[in-house]
C-alpha cells in the first residue's frame, strides 16, 4: 500500500523525512513499476511517479524515465488549488495507522541509568538539583493537599501525582517570559518559577490572600507576576487562547512563547482542533505540551481515540510533534528546550505528546479503583516512579545523597504544615469581593444587587458563613 | 435626513431623524465635516480609526481580508497589513479563542463572526472565558480588548441562519457586553467604545441597514456611551422600546399612532446588558404603559427581561399590562418571513390596544 508522504523536490527533503517520520514504513520499492506494467496498455507513455521516497528506492523506475522522453513533465502532476500534486492511476487510501507507532524519545531508562548515546541537554548540577527538589516538593505538597481534603479541612483537591517530571522539567526549560496556559494538572510549573506553598494554599483556601479573591475551587491557580494564566475547569478552552497569546508575542517581537498543557481527553475537544490549526496558519511560536496520561477521569485513552495517541495528530494540521517519555525529566527537559528554540527561532508552533501515567485519582472526587486495578496504580507508583529514576541519575553524578533527601523532605513538610495552618486561620475575602471584576466597574444592577444582599444578610445572619467578612 | 427602503416596499425613514422625531440628546457637534454613509461604510470607518489609534489593535474573522462578505473591513488589509488585517480559518470557536488570548496580552482584538447565526461554536469561549476572565482571575487578568462583531437579524430572505437575532443568550452572561446599534451614526460611535470599552463586548449590526440606511456620519473619531438609552421621540401615552433595525418598523408605527391621536415615546436602548434601566423607568412613569418590540423569538427574549424589570419599579403607575411584539416561537422561516416578523401593523394594534385597555 502506498503511503502518503511530503512532497518534496528537494535532496535533502528525504533526509528529513527520515529524521522526523521514523515510523513510517515505505511501501514495497517496486510498486510503482509494477502497477506500471500491469494496468497500461503497450502503447502508453510510461509515466513515472514524483514520489521521491519511490525514485530513490527504485532503480527500475529512475530508468524507466529516461523513456518515453517526449512525455512533458507537467503532465504528470495536478495544479488544483493547494498546489501541485502527482496523480496516481490507482486509488490509494493513505492506512489508518502506520505499521509502527511514533517511538519515545527517551535518555534515562526505567532505573534512571542515562541510554547509551541517547542525545540530550545537557545540565548543571545545580539546575539538576533545583529541578528534583521541586518534584519532590510537588510530591509533597499534593499528598498534604489531598489528605487535607480527606480530613475535611480542603473542600478539593487534584493531584498532578507521576506527572512530576513532565510539570517540573517541562517548566525549567522555559524562561519566565514564556507565557503559561494551564489546564488544571500543571501546578509544577507555577512552582518553579517561585510561586510559594503558602500561595498555593491561600487559593485552595480561598482566604483574602488568595489572588484569586475567593472565587473559584482549589487548583485553580493563576499568577499574572509568573506569567500563568488563571486556571479555568472547562477543558481545551486554553488552547486557542494560548495560539492568540503567541501571535501577540510574534507580533511584539519577543524572544518568548506561549505554552499550554492539556491532557488526552483534551485533544479530543473542538478547541484542540481549532487552536492546532490556528497555530500553524498564523505561525504562532506556541508549544502544545499533551499530558498523555492514560485516563480521562474514567475514560482510558482506547476510548478517547483511535489514533496512535496524540503526536500523529500534529501532521494533520501541518505541525512538529515530537512523542516522549514524559517520566524522563531528562528528555523532557531536552524536548521543550528544544521545541521552545524551534518554536521562536522559526516562529512556528510545536506539539509535544508527553507519555505518563496519572497515578493519583482524577480528583478527590474520585476513587480511580473502580475502574483500574490497585495493582496497576501501584506499578506505576513504584516501579515508573519519575522522582526514583531522576534521583538515580543525579545521584550517581554524585550530586544528591539520602540525607540530602530525608533534610529536603522533611524541611518541606514542615514548610507545608505551616502554611495550611496559616491560610486555613486567615480570614476570607470581604463580600464586595464578589461584585468586584464581573466588569472593570460594577455596573447599576450589581451595585443595587449588592445592596440587597446586605440587606438581607441583616434579617437572616445565620443563613450566611461567619467566616466572610462584611 | 436618511433614507432608508422599505422592507417590503415602503419608504421609511431612519429613526430620530424624521420630522415629528426630535431628537433628546445630540452626539454631533455641528462644525465637524460629516459625510454620508451607509452602515457598512460607517463601520469600516469606526475600524479604521480602531487600527489607526491603536497600533496593538487587529481586526480578523473569515474572509475579513478581501472586505468581508458584507465589506465592513474593506481596505483596512491593504492599508494596515495582513498583520494586523487577516482571514482565519472557518472555526468561530477557535476564532473568539485566539482573540481572547490576543486581547489577554492587552490587545484590542476586533473579532468578526460572519453572521450572528454561527456564533453559537464559540458560546463555551464566550460564557466560560471570556465572560469570567477578570472576575477568575481575581482582576490579575482580563480579556477586556475583546470586541466580537456579527451581523444578526432579518434580511427578508435570510431563513433559519442568515436571520437570527440571538441577543438574548447574551444578555444571560455575567461580564460581557451586548451592544446593538441602529443607524450608521450611531453604529460608528458605539462600535468605537464596545473596543475601547475595557470589558469584553458583543456587537450585533443589523444587516438589514448595512446597504439601506444611509446618513450623514461625522468624519472625526466620537464615541457614544454604553449604558445609556436615549429617548429618540418624546410622547406622553406610551412607551415604546427596541433596539436597531426594528426601531425603524417602531417608528412608522409611533407616525401612524400620532394620526390618530397617541402620543408615543421611543427608546433605543443601544446597549442589552448593562442595560439603561432608569431611562426606561422615568419614561413608563411618565406615560403609564410599556411596548417591547424585537425579532427575536417572543418567549425568553430580551423583551421578557425589560418586562419584568420595568413592573418592578413602576408597577402602581402602569395603566395596562407591558405588550411584547416580537418573533414567533419557531425558527425563523423564508416563505412565512411576513407572518413571523413584529411588523409596523401589529405594533399599531398592539400600541391601540394598549392605550385602550
Amino acid at each position: 500500500m502506498a503511503l502518503h508522504l511530503r512532497s518534496s523536490s528537494s535532496k535533502s527533503a528525504f533526509v528529513n523525512i527520515l529524521r522526523h517520520n521514523l515510523c513510517f514504513g515505505f511501501g514495497s520499492p517496486s510498486h510503482a513499476t509494477r502497477h506500471l506494467r500491469r494496468n497500461l496498455p503497450h502503447d502508453a507513455p510510461i509515466r513515472v511517479s514524483q514520489n521521491p521516497i519511490s525514485r530513490l528506492c527504485n532503480t527500475m523506475a529512475e530508468k524507466l524515465s529516461s523513456i518515453g522522453g517526449h512525455e512533458d513533465a507537467s503532465n504528470q502532476v495536478m495544479d488544483f488549488p493547494g498546489g501541485k500534486v502527482t496523480f496516481t492511476p490507482e486509488p490509494q487510501f493513505i492506512s489508518e495507522s502506520n505499521k509502527e507507532r511514533v517511538p519515545c524519545y527517551r535518555v534515562l531508562d526505567d532505573n534512571g541509568q542515562q541510554i547509551t548515546n541517547s542525545q540530550f541537554v545537557q545540565i548543571s548540577e545545580e539546575l539538576a538539583v533545583k529541578i528534583y527538589s521541586d518534584m519532590v516538593t510537588l510530591q509533597i505538597m499534593d499528598n498534604i493537599f489531598y489528605e487535607a481534603q480527606r480530613q475535611g479541612r480542603l473542600s478539593f483537591y487534584a493531584t498532578a501525582i507521576g506527572e512530576e517530571a513532565i510539570n517540573i522539567a517541562s517548566a525549567a526549560a522555559l524562561t519566565p517570559e514564556d507565557v503559561i496556559f494551564p489546564q488544571y494538572r500543571e501546578p509544577g510549573v507555577l512552582l518553579w518559577r517561585g510561586f510559594t506553598l503558602q500561595e498555593f494554599a491561600n487559593q485552595c483556601f480561598g482566604n483574602k490572600s488568595d489572588y484569586g479573591k475567593g472565587r473559584q475551587m482549589p487548583v485553580h491557580y493563576g499568577s499574572n507576576k509568573l506569567n500563568y494564566f488563571t486556571v479555568s475547569a472547562t477543558i481545551a478552552t486554553q488552547l486557542p487562547n494560548a495560539v492568540g497569546a503567541a501571535y501577540s508575542l510574534k507580533m511584539d517581537k519577543k524572544d518568548a512563547c506561549t505554552v499550554t498543557y492539556f491532557g488526552d481527553g483534551g485533544s479530543s475537544e473542538g478547541d484542540f482542533h481549532g487552536a492546532l490549526n490556528f497555530a500553524a496558519v498564523m505561525e504562532a511560536p506556541v508549544l502544545f505540551i499533551c499530558r498523555n496520561n492514560g485516563w480521562a477521569i474514567s475514560t482510558p485513552t482506547s476510548d478517547q481515540f483511535r489514533s496512535d495517541g496524540v503526536v500523529v495528530k500534529g501532521r494533520a494540521y501541518g505541525i512538529r510533534s515530537i512523542r516522549v517519555d514524559g517520566n524522563d525529566a531528562l528528555a523532557m527537559y531536552s524536548a521543550v528546550h528544544s521545541a521552545r528554540e524551534m518554536a521562536i527561532r522559526e516562529q512556528r508552533p510545536i506539539l509535544i505528546e508527553a507519555l505518563t501515567y496519572r497515578v493519583g485519582h482524577h480528583s478527590t472526587s474520585d476513587d480511580s479503583t473502580r475502574y483500574r486495578s490497585a495493582e496497576e496504580i501501584e506499578w506505576w507508583n513504584k516501579a515508573r516512579n519519575p522522582l526514583s529514576r531522576f534521583r538515580n541519575w543525579i545521584e550517581s553524578k554524585g550530586w544528591w545523597s539520602d540525607e540530602a533527601e530525608s533534610d529536603l523532605r522533611s524541611r518541606i513538610k514542615k514548610e507545608m504544615l505551616e502554611a495550611l495552618r496559616v491560610s486555613e486561620k486567615t480570614e476570607k475575602p470581604n463580600l464586595e469581593n464578589m461584585f468586584s471584576d464581573v466588569y472593570d466597574v460594577p455596573p447599576s444592577n450589581l451595585r443595587e444587587q449588592e445592596l440587597l444582599v446586605r440587606q438581607t444578610i441583616k434579617s437572616h445572619p445565620q443563613d450566611y458563613p461567619s467566616d466572610v467578612p462584611l | 435626513m436618511a433614507a432608508l427602503l422599505g422592507r417590503f416596499g415602503r419608504k421609511l425613514v431612519s429613526p430620530g431623524s424624521s420630522h415629528g422625531a426630535r431628537r433628546v440628546s445630540t452626539t454631533v457637534c455641528e462644525s465637524e465635516t460629516v459625510k454620508s454613509l451607509n452602515l457598512y461604510s460607517a463601520i469600516n470607518q469606526a475600524l479604521r480609526i480602531a487600527l489607526e489609534t491603536d497600533p496593538r489593535s487587529y481586526v480578523f474573522g473569515e474572509d475579513v481580508g478581501f472586505g468581508g462578505v458584507f465589506r465592513c473591513t474593506t481596505g483596512l488589509a491593504e492599508r494596515f497589513g495582513k498583520n494586523r488585517v487577516f482571514n482565519t480559518p472557518l472555526c468561530e470557536q477557535g476564532i473568539v479563542g485566539f482573540g481572547i488570548g490576543l486581547a489577554a496580552m492587552g490587545n484590542r482584538a476586533i473579532v468578526e463572526i460572519q453572521f450572528a447565526d454561527y456564533i453559537y461554536p464559540a458560546f463555551d469561549q464566550i460564557v466560560n472565558e471570556a465572560a469570567k476572565f477578570r472576575y477568575r482571575s481575581g482582576n490579575q487578568f482580563n480579556c477586556g480588548g475583546l470586541t466580537i462583531r456579527a451581523p444578526y437579524g432579518a434580511v427578508g430572505h435570510g431563513g433559519h441562519y442568515h436571520s437570527q437575532s440571538p441577543e438574548a443568550f447574551f444578555c444571560h452572561v455575567p461580564g460581557i457586553k451586548v451592544v446593538i446599534p441602529r443607524s450608521p451614526q450611531e453604529a460608528k460611535g458605539l462600535l468605537l467604545s464596545c473596543i475601547r470599552d475595557p470589558n469584553p463586548v458583543v456587537f450585533f449590526e443589523p444587516k438589514w441597514l448595512y446597504r439601506q440606511a444611509v446618513e450623514e456620519v461625522p468624519e472625526h473619531d466620537y464615541m457614544i456611551p454604553l449604558s445609556e438609552a436615549e429617548v429618540i421621540r418624546e410622547g406622553n401615552d406610551i412607551t415604546l422600546v427596541g433596539w436597531g433595525a426594528q426601531l425603524t418598523i417602531m417608528e412608522q408605527a409611533c407616525l401612524d399612532a400620532e394620526k390618530e391621536g397617541i402620543s408615543c415615546e421611543l427608546i433605543d436602548l443601544k446597549t442589552l446588558l448593562p442595560w439603561d434601566k432608569e431611562t426606561v423607568e422615568a419614561s413608563v412613569k411618565k406615560t403609564g404603559r410599556l411596548l417591547i418590540s424585537h425579532e427575536a423569538p417572543v418567549t425568553g427574549g430580551f423583551g421578557a427581561e425589560i418586562s419584568a424589570t420595568i413592573l418592578e419599579r413602576c408597577f402602581l403607575k402602569l395603566e395596562a399590562p407591558v405588550s411584547r411584539v416580537c418573533g414567533l416561537d419557531t425558527p425563523f422561516p423564508l416563505v412565512f418571513e411576513p407572518f413571523y416578523m413584529p411588523t409596523k401593523n401589529k405594533i399599531l394594534d398592539a400600541i391601540k390596544s394598549t392605550v385602550n385597555y
